[in-house]
């Protein structure tokens, strides 16, 4: 172990420290303040002049008679199967009062990257007991699907109901649900464990709480500690693990944060040039593997400032992710819970997790036939607004009634509702036979003879 | 030649290393961690490591290989799957033990153990020139790997029989000097590799889809470009054309995506049927892998391995299709290289040299007349995805790529949300080779096929412009005429322009069922116009049972009752008038 007094700059979250030897990139590092206190850190750029750190706990009472150690390893964390249960801090120390955790296993958090060879492809159907999801954008295991949401939409609500009800039909699997909270208020993080100790979901959950007050350096780590958590779990035990990270929009800030306190060139909106890769190593992290029953599913959470899509952190996302599950804000304003608009929604490996054997044979079917239908209504909406509905065609005017009941009876449902893919795929029936049976050029015509009223003319 | 590490940040290092070259690969630090030099600064130079840079510090080696980034050519390239430097991904999780990619491992392109049957093509005493094929090796059912000289010169012997990639299989002399050759060759992947000529493009590549071979066709040795936002189908597309297309050999780029994709590709691969031959699709393929997780200074070494391999099976004769997904991951990773080494950024942070990099890229693309003193043509077909950010193509990447090809499928995010796939959108997209593949339509499908596209593209069109006045008046306002176009464009869109890539049937459809197809939709449009002359009402013609029919035309595979369904178009419009 290496001690230097040589610091000789402090920016932002950045101590740079002089005429070192021997150290590493990534390697971590100790800062001993004047008071006694200690802080952890990080080597982002070494050279023989120089290294520059990267203090997580923030760089208050740094001075440049700190002296600062380097420990000879990178971020690792020790992992052991008495986490489930337990709740820690965004830099996975324990939280809860409780015991410190004996490690089976000491494992790097930044991750090596799946061989591509070596990957199963996701296609177990995962029923979570919403509609408007395990229809139209159904949620396989190993999948990463996002909710993109905004400011004050109840995305949390969901995200717990998402937690609590999601299930693989084929029971006796072990189950957990890691958790990771990135610069959320404290209300918000005390609604999720409220929530965990009253369904009892708790015991098969890890939580890693960074709050809003929270150093934001600790930001970049605290959903590599979780990752890598639920990798343990899931390639090493054999559970199948769902992974919430709330909220990645968090993240970016404080990616975008020690970026510029590096003074690095900026890409778009300030963000770094390398966001895509980096967002890539959190989120690539989800996956089956080859020789292992476990799988982890991601379910990141992030708000998009001002609701806007194109916005670097969504765009981005989006490009990495297996599809977006979009909250909306009219359908909030509608009341209507959970505010999904289905339209920019997508699950990328839906396909492979329906269908015959896995979920029932008209799935996609209907699933087409409700997207065509409802973007048609949506349409004629738009447009009787401006010539009124008495303009148009009686065929339409069944439309906007589709669209209207979708909303109402389909997407909308119970925070506590639970429903099963045959519940929702006779609802979906059910709804669409009130439009021409000439209009439903998606389904097939024995499913509509078999389906459809039940199957009743 | 060795020296030592200064400085590390991120995947960039900087070490002293006198008399060092410019693009010269390097093994960094005590892993030998694979890298590649990016810039020369007197005795430093600055190297780009293709993998992940932790736990490496100041004073450790730094040892330079001498040649630059190359790949391995020679027969088991086929079905391989590589990562962005050519390191078989199979061999990778043999060695790591492992799912996961682990740091410093060597493996080669090629497998150097497995026995190839060699047969010769030349004799003892014959001359040869660049290019000529010394012999042939049966690669896999599909595939007939053609083993060509690199040089000129006498052929002193020449083997037959089963060898090893490395073993000596023909001994060439020039002068007084003797060249032993085997099977495997290397060529520098950032060089292109040499052709006698490029030719004009006038062949078609028949790819399946409807919106594509009728609108937009793609030459062979042609370059098209798929910008699209997320979620808009660019990878459904890219997948199709990997699949259906009517090419020898595919070369699919998955460059900084997802790694469950490239599985799925994988997996899928095997179990799909060659459509000429019946045999696995994989035995024409090799996929390049390098997910987004993966080093980024390997992405974008990624599309040169690529497209080197697609010229290397070009000169042996073959038509090309090389795949890349996404070009746009490949100039951020240039962005990416760019700011470590901070230079000056040009627009949008991407280096100033973009433009000259992607345009360098589909120059390689073509329809060629190889080396060789017999006539052989090749060709490589580039179709590049671009993902632009907020799907907006006024970005730098979009707008560069667009300079340089000549086919523009625009991908639309508001027909993905209602189902329409493919997601092309047909008023934005552009094909300039449509004159020129013309006469190849004419002969090869049907005289009146290129007519006929132009007038279904003009009902649609037709159709875009009376759309704006339903938004403002409804569409019974419009008459009767009017609104009969709007019935046949919403045929056109629904019973043609859609194509469902997970039907066995509809997935790819042959040419001239997409002739037989489009014919029935106009004939009933002409039919549709001369009853409204002579006093129709469009109301009847909208109830004829016949428009189901054209409705499930997609389906249908045997092309008489295409034609009888022409027949039963016409008959039925005799019943309008009653």
């Amino acid at each position: 172990m290496k001690e230097y007094k040589t610091v000789s700059q402090i920016a932002g979250p950045l101590v740079f420290v002089e005429r070192v030897s021997g150290v590493s990139y990534g390697e971590i590092v100790e800062v001993l303040l004047e008071s006694g206190e200690k802080k952890k850190g990080q080597v982002l750029d070494v050279s023989k002049e120089r290294a520059v750190v990267q203090v997580f706990g923030g760089t208050e009472g740094i001075s440049t008679a700190s002296s600062v150690r380097f420990l000879g390893e990178t971020l690792r964390i020790g992992l052991s199967s008495n986490m489930l249960g337990r709740v820690f801090n965004g830099l996975g120390e324990p939280r809860d009062g409780g015991p410190k955790i004996v490690p089976e296993e000491k494992v790097e958090i930044t991750g090596l990257p799946i061989n591509p060879y070596s990957r199963e492809s996701p296609n177990e159907f995962i029923q979570t007991g919403i509609s408007t999801i395990d229809c139209m954008n159904t949620l396989v295991r190993g999948q990463k699907l996002p909710l993109f949401s905004g400011a004050g939409l109840p995305h949390n609500q969901l995200a717990v109901q998402i937690a609590r009800q999601a299930k693989v039909r084929r029971s006796g699997e072990r189950f957990a649900v890691v958790f990771a909270a990135v610069g959320i208020t404290h209300e918000e993080a005390s609604f999720f464990m409220r929530d965990f100790e009253k369904t009892g979901a708790l015991e098969n959950a890890v939580l890693f709480l960074n709050l809003a007050d929270d150093p934001s350096v600790e930001r970049l780590i605290t959903p590599r500690l979780a990752l890598t958590t639920a990798e343990y779990l899931a390639y090493s035990q054999d559970m199948h693990v769902l992974v919430i990270i709330t909220d990645m929009t968090n993240y970016c800030e404080a990616l975008r944060e020690i970026s510029s306190a590096r003074q690095e060139v900026p890409g778009r909106r300030g963000y770094p040039g390398y966001m895509y890769t980096d967002l890539s190593t959190i989120y690539e992290r989800a996956g089956r593997v080859k020789g292992s029953k476990g799988s982890v599913t991601q379910i990141p959470i992030l708000t998009m400032p001002g609701d806007d899509k194109t916005h670097p952190i969504p765009d981005l996302t989006g490009y990495i992710t297996e599809g977006q599950i979009m909250l909306s804000r009219d359908l909030h304003r509608k009341n209507i819970y959970p505010p999904v608009d289905v339209l920019p929604s997508l699950s990328r490996l839906m396909n492979s997790g329906i269908g015959k054997g896995k979920t029932r044979e008209d799935h996609k079917g209907v699933a087409d036939q409700l997207y065509a239908s409802y973007a048609n209504g949506r349409d004629l909406r738009a447009l009787s607004a401006v010539v009124g509905e008495e303009a148009l065609t009686e065929v339409d005017r069944k439309y906007l009634r589709f669209a209207d009941e979708f909303e109402r009876r389909f997407v909308n449902q119970g925070p506590y509702e639970d429903r099963d893919i045959e519940t929702t795929l006779s609802l979906a029936w059910d709804l669409l036979s009130m439009l021409p049976e000439e209009e439903l050029k998606r389904v097939k015509k024995e499913y509509m003879a078999k389906y459809m009223r039940g199957g009743k003319k | 030649m060795k020296g030592k590490i200064e400085r590390i940040s991120g995947p960039v290092v900087e070490a002293n290393l006198k008399g060092a070259k410019l693009y010269d690969v390097v093994k960094v630090g005590k892993d030998g961690l694979l890298g590649e030099i990016i810039k020369i600064v007197g005795e430093k130079a600055v190297i780009q490591v293709y993998e992940d840079t932790s736990g490496i510090s100041p004073g450790e080696p730094v040892e330079s290989t001498g040649m630059p980034l190359s790949v391995e050519l020679g027969p088991g390239l086929l079905t391989g799957i590589y990562d962005g430097v050519q390191r078989p991904l199979k061999v990778i999780e043999e060695k790591s033990g492992s799912v996961f990619i682990k740091r410093g491992i060597e493996a080669h392109a090629v497998d150097r153990k497995k026995k190839w049957e060699f047969k010769p093509k030349v004799k003892k005493g014959q001359k040869v020139a660049v290019g000529d094929v010394l012999g042939v090796v049966q690669e896999t059912p599909l595939i007939e790997h053609r083993i060509l000289s690199p040089i000129e010169g006498k052929v002193e012997s020449i083997e037959e029989g089963k060898f090893r990639v490395e073993d000596e299989i023909c001994v060439i002399s020039s002068g007084k000097k003797k060249t032993r050759l085997t099977m495997l060759q290397k060529w520098f992947v950032r060089k292109p590799r040499p052709v006698k000529e490029k030719l004009p493009p006038f062949i078609p590549l028949i790819t399946g889809l409807r919106v594509v071979d009728t609108f937009f066709p793609i030459a062979k040795g042609g370059t098209a470009a798929i910008p699209g936002p997320f979620g808009s189908g660019k990878t459904v597309t890219q997948q199709s054309l990997a699949k259906y297309s009517d090419t020898q050999i595919v070369v699919y780029i998955g460059c900084g995506e997802r790694g469950n994709e490239m599985t799925e590709v994988l997996k899928e691969f095997p179990h799909l049927e060659d459509p000429n031959s019946g045999r696995p699709l994989m035995e024409r393929t090799i996929l390049i892998a390098n997910t987004s997780n993966m080093p980024v200074a390997a992405r974008e070494a990624s599309i040169y391995t690529g497209i080197t391999i697609a010229e290397y099976f070009r000169d042996m004769g073959y038509d090309v299709a090389l795949m890349a997904d996404s070009t746009s991951r490949w100039a951020e990773a240039m962005r990416e290289i760019g700011g470590r080494l901070e230079e000056m950024p040009g627009e949008e942070g991407y280096p100033a040299y973009l433009a000259r990099r992607l345009a360098e890229f589909y120059e390689r693309a073509g329809r060629v007349r190889c080396l060789g003193s017999k006539e052989r043509f090749g060709s490589i077909t580039i179709i590049g995805a671009v993902s632009p950010p907020g799907g907006d193509i006024s970005e730098p990447v979009s707008q560069n790529t667009l300079r340089v090809t000549k086919v523009f499928l625009a991908l639309d995010s508001s027909l993905a949300y209602r189902r329409h796939f493919p997601a092309i959108n047909w008023l934005r997209s552009y094909s300039l080779y449509g004159d020129e593949l013309a006469n190849y339509f004419e002969k090869e499908v049907g005289g009146e096929f290129p007519h006929l596209a132009k007038e279904a593209m003009e009902i649609l069109q037709k159709e875009a412009e009376l759309q704006e006045v339903v938004q403002l008046v409804g569409p019974d306002a419009l008459p009767e005429k009017e609104q009969a176009v709007l019935l046949v464009a919403r045929m056109l869109r629904e019973d043609y322009l859609q194509q469902n890539a997970f039907s066995e049937v509809d997935a790819r459809c042959p040419l001239k069922k997409q002739y037989l197809m489009l014919k029935a939709i106009l004939k009933f449009y002409h039919n549709t116009m001369n009853a409204l002359e002579k006093g129709a009402q469009l109301k009847r013609i909208r109830e004829l049972p016949v428009r189901a029919e054209i409705g499930r035309m997609k389906e249908e595979r045997d092309l008489k009752q295409l034609e009888a369904l022409h027949k039963r178009i016409d008959e039925s419009f005799g019943g309008v008038f009653e």
